[in-house]
This record gives structure tokens, sequence and C-alpha cells, in this order.
């Protein structure tokens, strides 16, 4: 009887060891899924996802909490780098597509009060105190996250060109022609009464 | 010869899902992906060959010597209990994307019937050390082969026409069974 419990605390304390040094071993610092999320991101830190920053959407997505569609400065390719490492399924984004489209400062009324430098996430402005303000193109990821608090309303969004990534066929017109019913039981019967 | 027999046997003849019914819930649970399903063949075939062969120098150095036997269950499971903690632990750090797909179905590999099946089965059918690990390795490979084949027919079924009472898991399991009669067709290959 002793040694039948014997021999099981010492197989338990033995598992028990191999297992504590593994533990050790193989420990697994933060979360890496919320860092290849977050690295996807287009780190705009815009909070339009509704969550403060790109991290903390990271790891809600990595959570479950948050679902993938809701970058809107990364766009459809974010979703699809996003559905890809997640094994998910690409959705359109959550806020309305609208244009793809760059802030641009009205130099003639900019007053230089270098408020739109502090509000964009991305450093896209450049200026200084009393001096005329004007947008990077190339930075601005256009999350009109600088129109409010500019006191004179001197920025506004223009829509950019698509280019060779983002553009696609327009939708087809809709057809004048009424369509025949889809189902083709429909189709049949129909053609069966008639005859 | 007797190794390729036994690998044979236990991947086709007697295949521990289809034909002795081992192991059905992770076989149901993780196949709805080819690649979830491919993950989950890995990390059971690491569990199986690894628990087969200790619970094999366990039940033989320790179990019989001190007389044992009645003890072999207990003793086995805990086995088989620390081989899938220390498989999480290492899918966890080298594969964080697969340990998150797997999720709950890698620490149920400790109750996948098969892992403990084929520990009793070598100690009933008194195989050596090799046998052992072949035996656990082949069931192993049995397991995931059909746990793939499976998760692809399922993934055609997802895009088929399926008549209304039968989707979900009826489907899944109407195939299970057409799959596990197309594996009784085996038997009669290798008598062991």
């Amino acid at each position: 009887m002793l040694h039948a419990i014997l021999a099981i605390a010492a197989l338990a304390v033995a598992f028990g060891l191999i297992l504590g040094y593994s533990a050790q071993r193989f420990r697994v610092e933060g979360d890496p899924i919320a860092d290849q999320i977050d690295a996807l991101l287009p780190q705009t830190q815009c909070g339009q996802c509704s969550y403060p920053g790109c991290r903390p959407y990271a790891e809600a997505i990595a959570a479950g909490e948050a679902d993938i569609n809701r970058c809107p400065p990364g766009g459809e390719p974010t979703v699809l780098a996003l559905a890809d490492l997640l094994g998910r399924d690409p959705k359109p984004l959550e806020a309305e597509t609208r244009e793809k489209a760059v802030a641009v400062i009205d130099e003639q009324t900019c007053i230089g009060c270098t408020l739109c430098i502090q509000a964009c996430p991305v450093d896209a402005i450049v200026g200084a105190a009393k001096q005329m303000h004007t947008v990077i193109e190339e930075e601005c990821t256009g999350c009109e996250l600088c129109l409010e608090p500019c006191p004179v309303d001197c920025i506004f969004m223009v829509p950019l060109q698509p280019d060779i990534t983002d553009w696609r066929w327009s939708q087809p017109e809709p057809s004048p022609i009424e369509r025949p019913s889809r189902d083709w039981r429909d189709a049949i019967g129909k053609r069966r009464e008639s005859a | 010869m007797e190794y390729a027999l036994i690998l044979i046997s236990t991947i086709l003849v007697n295949n521990f899902v289809l034909v002795k019914f081992l192991g059905l819930c992770p076989f149901m649970g993780v196949s709805r992906k080819v690649e979830t399903a491919t993950g989950m063949g890995l990390a059971t075939t690491f569990v199986l060959t690894l628990s087969a062969v200790s619970s094999y120098l366990i039940n033989e150095y320790l179990l019989t010597p001190l007389g044992l036997e009645y003890l072999r269950t207990i003793a086995f499971i805990l086995v088989i209990a620390a081989v899938v903690q220390f498989t999480e632990m290492v899918v966890h750090k080298t594969s964080p994307l697969l340990y998150n797909v797997l999720g709950i179905f890698l620490p149920l590999i400790t109750t996948n019937c098969a892992v403990l099946g084929v520990a009793l089965l070598n100690v009933q059918e008194a195989h050596g050390f090799v046998e052992s690990a072949l035996y656990g390795f082949g069931a192993a490979v049995g397991f995931s082969i059909v746990l793939i084949l499976f998760s692809a027919i399922r993934e055609r079924i997802a895009a088929a026409d399926v008549p209304l009472p039968f989707r979900g898991s009826a489907i899944a399991m109407v195939t299970a069974g057409l799959m596990s009669l197309a594996f009784m067709g085996f038997s009669g290959l290798v008598r062991l």
C-alpha cells in the first residue's frame, strides 16, 4: 500500500518538476498575436476604431472582442491582411466607405495656430507658430482629425485619384430589363403552366 | 517487416477513429478547416507517440517491478496529462496562432480516448519498446490522415447545396459514417 502511494507521488513530483522547468523554458512574453496584429495596423493612432490607439485595438482583436474591419486609415488592404493572419473571412469596412482623401490647408486663410499640428496623429502637417502650415500629402491618412480643431476652418478634404493599389471596376448600372426569377423551379413551373 | 505491419495495421486497418471509434471528439470538433486539422494532427501525433513511449517505460520499469499493475490507468492518465501540458507550452511558444485556433481542443487531447487507448492496448498486447512507439506513432498518423481527409471533405460540404434537414452536424455525422464504412474495407489486409 505504502509503496503504491510513494510510486504515484514520485511520478507526480517528477512530472511536476519537468513541467515547472519547461514552463520557465517556454515562457511566452506578452501576447505574440497582438504584436503581429499591431504590426499590420497603420499606427496612425487615430482612434476611429473606437479604441484609444492601434495597440489597444490590436489587443482587442487578439482577445476576440473587436472585429477586423474597423480601421478606416488601413482600409481594405489592412482588413485583407488581418483576415489572412487570423484565418478569418474578410469583411467590408465597418465605417461607411468614403473616398480616399487627403487634407489640404488653404494657405491664404491659415493663421498659424499649430492646433492642427497637435491633432495630427501621423505628423503629416508641417509649420510653426504664426507661420503658414501645410500638409505632406504622402503622409496624410485622411483621418479628418485636423478638421475639428482649426479655428478658421481652412482645412478641407480633397479626394485622391485612385492608383493601381485601390482602383476597381465601377459598379454595373442597374439593368432596365426585368430579370427572370432566379429560382429555376419557378421558371419551369411557369413554362409548364403556359404550355 | 513486423514493424511495417504494425504501421499499416494502425494507420489503415485498425484505424483508431474510423474502425475502433476512439477519439471522436476532436475528429468532429476541429475538422472545419484543413489548416487547423493539420495542426491538431501534428499536436496529437506528438502527444500520442510521447505518451505511448513514456507509459511503456513507466509500466515496464515502475509498475510491473513493484507489482502495481492495478494502478496502470491512473498512472497513464498522469503521464498523458503531463505530456499534453508540455505540448501546450511548446505550441504556445512556437505557434501562437495555432494555439489560438486550437483553443480548448489542445488541453482536451488529455481526454482523447485514443491516447489512453494506445497506452492500454500496448500493455494488453505486450508490445516491446519499439513496438509501443510505432503503435503510438501509427495510431497518431492514422488519426491525422483521417482528420485531414475529413476536414477536406467538410470544406467541400460547406460550399455544397445540402438539403436543409441535413445541414451542420447531421451531414458531418453521415460523412463520418461513410468514411468509416470505407475504412472497414481494409479489414483482413493485415492480421495482427
